[in-house]
């Protein structure tokens, strides 16, 4: 008797164990090759790997084209893996699209990330219940923190420019966002636009004598062509503020907040999540836990502007 | 290639295949090269997007589309033809301004048709998977498009696009207008890209700014596909064709995403690179063929 238990409790054993070892297949529907879309991969397959959880990716690249983004997410449907991960916007919806036409036996949970607005998309109805297949992590920008630290750095703030690409979804809500802050808070949003990288440099331009400071949210356009706004703000000694810290290394004076590798972190345990049996639509769409300081104390010297004590004090990098 | 991913290529080949069809007009029958469609494919999923969202029938979204469309042309073939400003520059101004366009009629630069009604609906009510309703739906745009298309050369007026594209000065010595032939023309065309745009965009769920990128290259790929591999004798043939030539080009887009050697896996951004280099195999195929037959 003892050891037909003991039998029994070897192969629940194995079987539970067999579970967990079980190899997962994620299928990756990354809308363009993009500094920090690349982070979010990144930090999602490292979340995984740190819990040992063996993955096999397709990772597939639309490069920028909303057409091929649509065949990417079709071709995924036929991977059958176990999860969707969408990158972006537009790739989001289209894999949305793809996983609500499929047939029941082919449709998967979908993970999104790097998303600001999953309502405005479509991708979900409610932020706390998504309900069906959907979830995932939102980049929606803690916006007045970001206000308050830019106005630490530049206490008589009146004027800000704000450079983005009106063609981007999630630039349009933070513009709106940072334009009702700027009516509470007392200073003037002064908007420049660029539509592509090459038109980056002379949109900076134009804001030159016209504010005290830019702000460069979390826009893919602007974010690839930093470099160009960068230059702009050190002949000008004029202090350029990101959203997301990545952008603090490449010249930035400072930002708050958004690393998309962390960002792509919460997302992978979302994944784990899912793989353990929860289901997509009972968990609710997460936003960026973490927030972290970085400031550039070479380029705020370069541009003119001395980071205040209190700042580098709770600053978790200073570049030098 | 899955199963599934060949039937979503035959379905993108076709819905873009109606934009291909108006890429060929203008640039083969009228030998006006057109980048226009950059910004009129949008147009149209910006319009359909908007108005079914205001709970218009997504039918009746097309034809809104459609008119949009002709009117974006109509502007580059005037700026051509009335003020004598050269044909690429035209259709690029016109281009760059439906960005700007696009985006206040979307009042912002997507609009989400997630859950919404589209034409879709009509054909998966019917109880066929979603998965064959596509190809079937956009299947039967396109036969209609390419059917009316070879009908509409074959009438009088057609008679003059076509000759307006061959022969400008006898026409005109016939007494026919070339300005009032090229406006139509490349309305037209740019009106069936627009009615591409609205399905993409039916189809894909959103309509975005930036879903324009990359038409014109795609549209003369697919337009060169088929005239190489299915040839281009008659005008019914030719329009045949560029359909054909674009379910090509996304077959070829649809094998290099799922492309492996073994164990070897090519990078995520080496797709366009792939792609590239089956278009190219595709084409010289045909050449080579030849070339064995004549041996």
């Amino acid at each position: 008797m003892k050891k037909i238990l003991l039998a029994v409790l070897g192969m629940v054993a194995m079987v539970a164990q067999g579970a967990y070892a079980r190899t997962y297949t994620v299928s990756v529907n990354q809308f363009v090759e993009h500094p920090a879309l690349d982070a979010v991969l990144r930090g999602f397959q490292d979340y995984l790997k740190d819990n040992k959880v063996d993955v096999k990716y397709n990772i597939h690249n639309a490069q920028a084209n909303m057409g091929t983004a649509t065949q990417i997410a079709q071709q995924m449907i036929g991977e059958k893996p176990d999860l969707f991960l969408a990158i972006a916007t537009p790739s989001s919806q289209a894999c949305a699209q793809a996983d609500n036409k499929a047939p029941k036996d082919l449709q998967r949970p979908l993970l999104f990330a790097a998303v600001t607005d999953p309502v405005a998309a479509g991708l979900v109805k409610d932020i706390n219940k998504p309900g069906g297949l959907i979830t995932g992590v939102s980049d929606l920008l803690p916006l007045e923190k970001h206000m308050e630290m830019v106005r630490t750095f530049i206490p008589g703030l009146k004027k800000l420019g704000l450079l983005y690409n009106a063609g981007e979804a999630n630039s349009k809500s933070t513009v709106i966002r940072i334009q009702k802050l700027g009516k509470s808070m007392g200073f003037e949003v002064v908007e420049a636009t660029a539509s592509k990288t090459a038109d980056v440099y002379q949109a900076a331009k134009s804001l030159v004598g016209r504010v005290d400071a830019i702000f460069v949210p979390t826009d893919n356009t602007i974010v690839s062509a930093l470099e160009s706004v960068v230059k702009i703000g050190v002949q000008n000694k004029l202090p350029v503020f990101a959203a997301d810290v990545s952008s603090v290394k490449r010249g930035a004076v400072a930002a708050m907040g958004f690393d998309y590798y962390k960002h792509g972190y919460q997302t992978g345990a979302m994944a784990l999540k899912i793989f353990k049996g929860e289901k997509p639509g009972d968990m609710p769409v997460e936003f960026q836990k973490k927030l972290e300081l970085q400031i550039n104390a070479k380029y705020a010297k370069l541009m003119g502007i001395t980071p205040p004590a209190e700042l580098l004090k709770k600053a978790t990098k200073v570049y030098k | 290639m899955t199963y599934y991913a060949a039937l979503g290529a035959i379905e993108q080949g076709l819905v873009y295949g109606i934009m291909v069809v108006g890429v060929y007009l203008t640039f083969r029958i009228l030998d006006f090269p057109d980048l226009t469609v950059d910004g009129s494919l949008p147009l149209g999923a910006a319009i359909s997007a908007v108005a079914i969202s205001h709970g218009m029938n997504p039918y009746l979204s097309l034809l809104l589309a459609l008119a949009g469309g002709f009117l974006a042309g109509a502007v580059t073939a005037i700026l051509n033809t009335k003020f004598n400003i050269l044909h690429l520059l035209a259709s690029i101004l016109t281009m760059i301004a439906l960005y700007s366009i696009n985006i206040r009629i979307m009042s912002g630069p997507n609009v989400a048709l997630l859950n919404a009604t589209t034409v879709f609906d009509s054909v998966t009510g019917l109880g066929i998977p979603a998965q064959y309703a596509g190809i079937l739906i956009f299947g039967l745009f396109s036969v209609v498009v390419v059917v009316l298309i070879v009908w509409f050369l074959s009438t009088e007026l057609g008679q003059a696009v076509l000759a307006t594209g061959d022969n400008p000065q006898m026409i005109t010595s016939l007494g026919v207008n070339t300005h009032t032939i090229i406006i139509l023309g490349v309305g037209i065309s740019n009106a069936l890209v627009a009615l591409s745009g609205a399905l993409v965009a039916q189809n894909q769920g959103a309509a975005d700014v930036g879903m324009g990128v990359g038409t014109i290259v795609a549209g003369l790929a697919s337009v060169i596909i088929g005239e190489t591999v299915f040839g281009c004798r008659t005008i019914g043939r030719a329009f045949t064709s560029a359909l054909l030539g674009s379910v090509l080009y996304r077959l070829a887009i649809a094998l290099a995403l799922g492309m492996r050697f073994g164990s070897f896996q090519f990078n995520p951004s080496d797709l366009n690179l792939i792609t590239a280099v089956l278009v190219v195999c595709a084409l010289i195929t045909p050449n080579i063929k030849k070339r064995f037959l004549r041996r």
